[in-house]
C-alpha cells in the first residue's frame, strides 16, 4: 500500500526497532526518550532496545517517580526531563572564535559538522513548544542561524499520548491532540503495533520503507481515544485569562507569598521547553591570541540576570518569580503572539518546593478585583 | 555556519562582529573617555540618532554603547565610554591603532519627524548627552522644522560638564537656547545651582507644543517626566531612553526584557505613555 | 522709596496670587523694594534673620560657608519664587548666604513686622503659613531627589 500525507497505516513492533536502523543507516542522530537509573531523559539511541519499554512514570510538585508497568509500552512514560531544546538549542554554544592577526583580529565561524536530527517520542506539549521556538528565533530581522539550521535538518516523529501524569495540565493550552507539526505520527496501540500518519514528504519517504498494512475500525478507534484519556487524566487547569490576570495584579501580596518558598534555583527555566534566555562570554586562552565567544543558558532567576551600573534591578525573589510567570503568560503574547506555556508542568514537578504555575495563577485570581476602570479588561 | 549542508538560505549570524579600528581617544570629564572608530573593511557604518552598538574587545566581553557622533558624519563612529564594569575597564587603557569589534546599529532610534513643527527641549545630565548628542545634531541639521530648541544639561558641578565644547557651541546660536544646571559651585558663581529640573521648570517653551527629549539614569527619569508635566508636556510628547544591561543586542537573550518589550529592539527609546505604568511598579 | 507704589507689585508676585486684598494691604505695609548688583549679598549666613524677599527679576544663589574653602552655592532662586524662612522660626538667624547671581530686583518683607501682625491676626498668619508650607515641602522634595541622583549617578573620577 502506498500512503500519502494523511493517511493512516500499521506497522508492527518489530517496524519500530526498523525505523531506528534506517535512520540511523542514514546518518541521523535518533535521539529518544531513554530512562538511565534515574529519570527518563531525551538521549541519543542506537537501537529501539534504549527505549524506556515497561517504565512508567508519576509526577507531583517537586517529585517525580518511575516504576515497572506491566505494559511493555515504550512510550507509556510521560515527558522527558527537558525538551527537545537541549538538542535544538544547545546549553553552550560556540558562536565564533578569534585569533589575533596583525593589530587586530581575524573572526572565524564555526564549522557545524552535527549530524541531523531525528526526534522520536515528541509528545503534543513538545510539539507546541517547538513551534513557539520556531517562532521566536525567526523574527524578522532578528533570527537565530544556529536554531534554524539544527531545525530544519530535523525530523520529527511525535507521540500521542494516552495517559498524563498529575502535573500534566497540556488540555489548557491547546493539547493533548496532535494535528500538525510533524513529519511522522505514532499512536502505540495496546497490540504493540504502532498507528502511523506522515505528516511531511519526509516522513512519507520514512514510512515507505516499512511493512505497513491498513489500520482495522478497533486500531483507529482505539488510537482516536487516546487523547482523550490523556485529556481525563488531567485534575489541574490553567486559568484561560492569565495573560489579563497577571498584567493587572503586578502589585499583588501573592509575589511576595511565593517567594517565601522559591529558592530561585531556576530548575523550572532549565526543564520549561520554551524558556529561552541566555547570555553570552567571551574568553580567551592563557596566550591571549585566541579568543572564542560562547552563549550558554542562563535564567531569570539569577541575581544580576537583570542590572544596570548602580546593581541588579530585580533583588527580591518576588520580583524575580513575577518576572518568570508574567513573561511565560503573559508579556510573551505581545511579544511572540501566544502564550509561551505548553502546559507540560515539567516546572511543577521539578520545583524543588512544588511551586505550582496554576496554583499561583488561580491564587492571584482569588484576589484579583477585575478589569479596573479605564484599563482593558 | 560555513561546512554545514543546511547553511544555504540560513540568515546571517548577527553575533559575528564586524573589526573597527580605534582611531583617536579623547578623554572628556574624569572616568570617561571618547573613541572615533572606523572600519578595517572600508565600509560605511549608517546609523540613527538613538541607536547603540555592541562594542567587543577581544577576549574580553562585548558592552551595549550608545552612539554619540553625528548620523551624517559618514568618517569615524563615535562611542563615548563611562568605565564602569570590567569590560569598559580594559577599554579605557586602549590605544589609538588598536582594533575592536562592533555589531549594530541596533534599537529604536529617536523619532525626529515626531517633533516636526512643535518647540524642542532636550533634558539630560552628566552622560546623558551621549546618546542625545546625535539628535541635537540631526535636529539642527534640519532647524527650520522646529519652534524653540532648548538644551537643559545638568552636571555635578563645573568641572564635570561632558562635551562642553559642544554646549558652548550651541549656546552661541542665536536659535539655541542652552542651560546648564550644576548641584554645586564655588561662591561667586553666576550660573542656575540646582537639579536640571529646576531649569525645565523655568524653560522658555510652550508646553502644550512641545516635544521632549529626555536622557537621564532611570532613576533620575521620572522627576525630569514630572518636570515636564508642570510645564504642560503630556506623555505622549516625552521620548525617554533607558539602559540595560545586554548579552546580544538583538532581542535573543531575553535580559533587557522591561514589561514586555526588549529594550535593545523595542527600546531604548520609548515615548513615556507607552511604559508610563511600568515606571511605578517595583522591580518591574 | 514710595510705600504705595509697590501694592501691585507685591499682588502680581506668584507667592501672593489669590491673596485677600485687604490682607495684602497689612503685608504691604512691611514691603520694600530692593535692587541688588550682581554679586551682592541679600544676607550673610548667622545673621539675625529678620526678612523674606519676593524675587521679582534675576537669580539668587544660596552659599554656605565651609571652613578651608570658599563657600559652596548649593542652590538658585529664580524669578517668581521667594527666599528665606527663617524669619519665621527660631533661632531667627540666617542658615546660608543669599548672594545675586546677576542683577536682582526683589521685594523686601520686614520679618519682625510681619510676624507681630500674624500675632495679632491668626487668620493672615494661616494665609502666610499656607503659602509657605507647599514651596517648603516642594524644596524638600527636589533635595532628597538630588540626594538620590547624587547617591546614584557616578561623579568625576568613580
Amino acid at each position: 500500500m502506498t500512503p500519502g500525507i494523511g493517511s493512516k497505516s500499521v506497522f508492527s513492533s518489530d517496524g519500530l526497532a526498523t525505523l531506528v536502523s534506517i535512520l540511523r543507516n542514514q546518518g541521523y542522530r535518533v535521539i529518544a526518550p531513554h530512562y538511565d537509573g534515574v529519570a527518563v531523559a531525551y538521549a541519543e539511541i542506537e537501537t529501539a532496545a534504549d527505549l524506556p519499554q515497561g517504565w512508567s512514570d508519576e509526577a507531583e510538585g517537586g517529585k517525580v517517580r518511575y516504576s515497572k508497568s506491566v505494559s511493555p509500552s515504550r512510550f507509556a512514560t510521560s515527558q522527558g526531563v527537558q525538551g527537545w531544546k537541549r538538542y535544538l538549542y544547545p546549553p553552550r554554544q560556540l558562536l565564533f572564535s578569534a585569533e589575533r592577526a596583525g593589530s587586530g583580529f581575524r573572526v572565524v565561524e564555526p564549522k557545524n559538522k552535527e549530524a541531523p536530527m531525528a526526534f522520536l517520542g515528541v509528545r503534543s506539549c513538545e510539539l507546541r513548544a517547538i513551534a513557539i521556538q520556531d517562532h521566536l528565533f525567526s523574527q524578522n530581522g532578528f533570527a537565530e542561524p544556529g536554531y534554524l539550521g539544527r531545525r530544519r535538518g530535523a525530523l520529527i516523529i511525535a507521540v500521542e499520548c494516552s495517559r498524563a501524569v498529575s502535573t500534566c495540565f497540556c488540555a489548557s493550552a491547546d493539547g493533548p491532540e496532535i494535528e500538525a507539526g510533524f513529519d511522522l505520527k505514532l499512536n502505540e496501540l495496546a497490540s504493540g503495533d504502532y498507528l502511523a500518519e506522515a505528516g511531511s514528504e519526509k516522513g512519507l519517504v520514512l514510512l515507505a520503507h516499512l511493512i505497513l498494512r491498513d489500520p482495522d475500525k478497533a486500531e483507529l478507534a482505539e488510537a482516536a481515544g487516546q487523547a482523550e484519556a490523556a485529556k481525563a487524566g488531567q485534575s489541574r487547569q490553567l486559568d484561560p485569562e492569565a495573560k489579563d490576570l497577571l498584567a493587572r495584579n503586578l502589585e499583588s501580596g501573592r509575589w511576595r507569598k511565593v517567594a517565601e518558598r522559591c529558592l530561585t534555583c531556576g530548575n523550572c527555566t532549565m526543564v520549561c521547553p520554551t524558556c529561552f534566555c541566555t547570555t553570552v562570554e567571551d574568553v580567551t586562552d592563557l596566550t591571549g591570541t585566541h579568543a572564542e565567544r560562547w552563549r550558554s543558558w542562563d535564567s531569570c532567576f539569577t541575581i544580576d540576570y537583570a542590572h544596570i551600573a548602580g546593581g541588579s534591578l530585580r533583588q527580591e525573589a518576588s520580583a524575580r518569580y513575577r518576572q518568570w510567570i508574567t513573561h511565560k503568560l503573559s508579556t510573551w503574547h505581545g511579544q511572540f503572539g501566544s502564550s509561551g506555556c505548553v502546559g507540560c508542568g515539567r516546572c511543577i514537578a521539578w520545583c524543588p518546593v512544588g511551586i505550582d504555575i496554576t496554583e499561583e495563577v488561580a491564587a492571584i485570581r482569588a484576589e484579583d478585583r477585575g478589569p479596573q476602570k479605564g484599563e482593558a479588561s | 555556519m560555513d561546512g554545514h549542508p543546511l547553511s544555504h538560505g540560513l540568515p546571517p549570524d548577527p553575533m559575528l562582529p564586524r573589526q573597527f579600528r580605534i582611531a583617536k581617544v579623547k578623554a572628556e570629564v574624569p572616568g570617561v573617555f571618547t573613541w572615533h572608530l572606523t572600519p578595517l573593511d572600508g565600509g560605511g557604518f549608517a546609523y540613527q540618532a538613538g541607536q547603540f552598538n555592541m562594542l567587543y574587545v577581544f577576549g574580553v566581553g562585548e558592552v551595549p554603547i550608545s552612539i554619540s557622533g553625528d548620523p551624517r558624519d559618514g568618517s569615524k563612529l563615535i562611542h563615548t565610554i563611562r568605565v564602569a564594569g570590567s569590560v569598559t575597564k580594559v577599554m579605557a587603557k586602549m590605544k589609538a591603532g588598536e582594533v575592536v569589534g562592533v555589531r549594530g546599529p541596533f534599537g529604536r532610534p529617536w523619532p525626529i519627524e515626531a517633533a516636526y513643527g512643535s518647540d524642542v527641549i532636550f533634558v539630560t545630565g552628566t552622560i546623558g548627552l551621549a546618546p542625545l548628542r546625535p539628535l541635537i545634531h540631526e535636529v539642527l541639521h534640519q532647524r527650520e522644522q522646529f519652534g524653540k530648541v532648548v538644551i537643559c544639561y545638568g552636571s555635578r558641578g563645573t568641572g564635570d560638564i561632558l562635551y562642553e565644547d559642544d554646549l558652548h557651541h550651541w549656546r552661541g546660536r542665536f536659535d539655541v537656547n542652552v542651560h546648564v544646571t550644576v548641584h554645586s559651585a564655588p561662591a561667586g558663581y553666576r550660573g542656575r545651582v540646582g537639579s536640571v529640573a529646576a531649569a525645565v521648570r523655568v524653560a522658555r517653551i510652550t508646553g502644550d507644543s512641545t516635544t521632549a527629549f529626555v536622557c537621564r539614569s532611570e532613576s533620575m527619569t521620572k522627576p525630569a517626566v514630572d518636570a515636564l508635566h508642570e510645564r504642560g508636556v503630556t506623555s505622549d510628547r516625552i521620548w525617554v531612553t533607558l539602559e540595560r544591561n545586554m548579552r546580544c543586542g538583538v532581542g535573543l537573550c531575553g535580559h533587557c526584557q522591561f514589561g514586555p518589550t526588549f529594550m535593545c529592539k523595542d527600546g531604548p527609546v520609548y515615548r513615556f505613555d507607552e511604559i508610563e505604568p511600568l515606571f511605578s511598579v517595583r522591580e518591574v | 522709596m514710595k510705600i504705595e507704589g509697590l501694592g501691585p507689585l507685591v499682588a502680581e508676585h506668584p507667592f501672593f496670587a489669590g491673596m485677600d486684598p485687604a490682607a495684602l494691604e497689612i503685608v504691604v505695609g512691611c514691603c520694600a523694594n530692593e535692587v541688588f548688583k550682581p554679586g551682592a549679598y541679600l544676607y550673610r549666613q548667622g545673621e539675625p534673620a529678620d526678612k523674606f524677599y519676593l524675587v521679582r527679576d534675576g537669580l539668587v544663589a544660596i552659599e554656605i560657608y565651609v571652613p578651608g574653602r570658599p563657600p559652596i552655592a548649593v542652590e538658585t532662586v529664580e524669578a517668581g519664587e521667594i527666599i528665606g524662612w527663617s524669619w519665621l522660626t527660631p533661632p531667627f538667624k540666617w542658615s546660608n548666604d543669599a548672594r545675586a547671581a546677576d542683577t536682582v530686583r526683589a521685594i523686601s518683607i520686614d520679618g519682625a513686622c510681619l510676624r507681630t501682625k500674624m500675632e495679632n491676626d491668626r487668620t493672615l498668619g494661616y494665609e502666610i503659613y499656607k503659602r509657605f508650607m507647599p514651596i517648603m515641602a516642594r524644596r524638600l522634595l527636589q533635595n532628597r531627589i538630588r540626594i538620590v541622583e547624587l547617591a546614584t549617578e557616578p561623579g568625576g573620577g568613580e
